[in-house]
């Protein structure tokens, strides 16, 4: 195959950890020095390893947070309670572990400035990191897509990267924030599920023909992408991605 | 590359083992769940019965179709295999009912190598008939002693336990015979052209 001639075979890289950002009680970012990073699209995610002493190794898959083009890699990653490789890359990782990582991996649910817009990202829980990286990327390469984040949070506390959409909303992105269980005192915002009155009101149109991107756990994306066809949306326009209880 | 031949270890790292599994049946890279979970490129799609069919189309003598009444009068076998999904989980000792791929492929005169499974919502899966044949595949259309449930493929999904889930095409609507290897939905989105897990062919390159 041509493309995987030009791509060459994904290898396993060092990765060493420069910082690890606390973004809620239950996620963290850890931003990563790759040397000899290839380069990546937004949306998609590496393959991790860790080895134990005495050679035992664990594998899982990370959706990419950071833009293409930046110096330092990011993933952001939950802590799942009974996983194996999650507690440890959230409770015991500090600057200067290293770990190898494999991509980038994926190659549809990604977006690129060709693809154009308008976009609509659909996220529930930490299904938002795959879907920040391609607003990181519209933010900063300036492009002129309008785009719209409906992120479906448990509470405001747990709402992954709250103070950065509140940055970006208004300038290249609308963002819409709904809260399922737990609301602040005076919130006015939508605090239930997503359904589909919901993706009606926030938009785009379906005579807009959006490419629509949805992550987060399997009957979250079930619903959403379920809603997304009753309303009208082509099946062919929503690009998928899930996870269930054992991403950990 | 020598960094393939030696990791490097990761401080403090231990793991939890507790679901290593037994080492002659869980593929390099893998770990086993009890759970089911659910991956898909799209929404689900949902197909009535009175709609469906089942085809056989491309490099052979007649084209075949099976309704859904012509589909499950055809003979069926319970069968219980492993399987290994390319996102890093394995699950053993599954449970499904089906009807083997043999059996539809029953009588072809075919010239093919190849067969390209086509699926409601656009998937498509590439594989060489001689993985499809042989006792090694199935159109499965029940789980667990259920019926198979849409998210999971239903109402029928290829059953090819031998490779990487993703080969195991839900919502399969029929079989396209073909004499060259065609890359299908997943194979042309970086992952590996044939998927074997036992040499961890995960993506293009492996």
């Amino acid at each position: 195959m041509a493309r995987a001639a030009v791509l060459g075979r994904l290898t396993w890289q060092v990765a060493e950890a420069l910082e690890v950002v606390p973004e809620t009680p239950r996620v963290k970012t850890i931003l990563l020095d790759v040397p000899g990073w290839p380069g990546h699209l937004p949306g998609q995610h590496v393959d991790l390893r860790l080895t134990a002493e005495d050679g035992y190794q664990a594998q899982r898959s990370y959706s990419i947070a950071s833009a293409p083009g930046t110096d330092v890699l990011e993933l952001t990653v939950e802590r799942i309670d009974d996983g194996e490789v999650s507690p440890y890359l959230t409770d015991e990782l500090r600057p200067g572990d290293r770990f190898e990582i494999r991509g980038p991996v994926g190659g549809y649910f990604v977006w690129e400035p060709s693809r154009g817009g308008p976009l609509l990202l659909v996220a529930g829980g930490s299904g938002v990191v795959p879907l920040m990286a391609m607003l990181r990327h519209l933010d900063g390469a300036g492009e002129d897509v309008p785009a719209t984040l409906l992120f479906s949070s448990r509470g405001w506390e747990d709402v992954i990267y709250r103070d950065e959409l509140e940055r970006l909303d208004g300038g290249s992105a609308r963002v819409v924030h709904t809260l399922t269980r737990s609301q602040p005192d005076g919130w006015t915002g939508y605090s239930r599920r997503v359904d589909p009155e919901m993706l009606a009101e926030v938009g785009p149109a379906t005579d807009e023909r959006p490419h629509v991107y949805v992550c987060g756990p399997t009957p979250f994306v079930e619903t959403v992408a379920s809603a997304l066809v009753e309303l009208g949306h082509e099946p062919s326009q929503i690009r998928t991605e899930r996870f269930g209880p054992t991403g950990g | 590359m020598g960094r393939e031949l030696t990791p490097i270890v990761s401080r403090g790292f231990r793991g939890r083992r507790r679901d290593e599994g037994p080492p002659d049946r869980v593929p390099p890279g893998q770990y086993v769940t009890d759970d089911f979970p659910v991956l898909s490129a799209g929404p689900t799609p949902h197909v009535p019965l009175d709609e469906w069919d089942f085809a056989l189309v491309g490099e052979l003598d007649e084209a075949r179709r099976w309704s859904w009444e012509e589909f499950r009068a055809l003979p069926t076998e319970e069968v219980t295999v492993d399987i290994h999904c390319v996102t890093k989980w394995s699950k053993l000792d599954t449970v499904w009912e089906g009807v083997l791929v043999d059996a539809i492929l029953d009588g072809v005169q075919t010239e093919a190598e190849y067969a390209v499974a086509f699926c409601d919502g656009g998937y498509t899966a590439n594989l060489p008939l001689e993985d499809l044949t042989g006792g090694k595949a199935w159109v499965a259309y029940a789980y667990d002693g259920e019926p198979l449930d849409p998210e999971h493929g239903g109402p029928v999904r290829l059953l090819v336990p031998h490779l990487y889930f993703w080969k195991s095409a839900k919502w399969v609507r029929g079989l396209q015979l073909t004499t060259v290897d065609e890359p299908g939905f997943w194979e042309s989105n970086g992952y590996h052209l044939y998927g074997d897990p036992w040499r961890e062919q995960r993506y293009w390159g492996d």
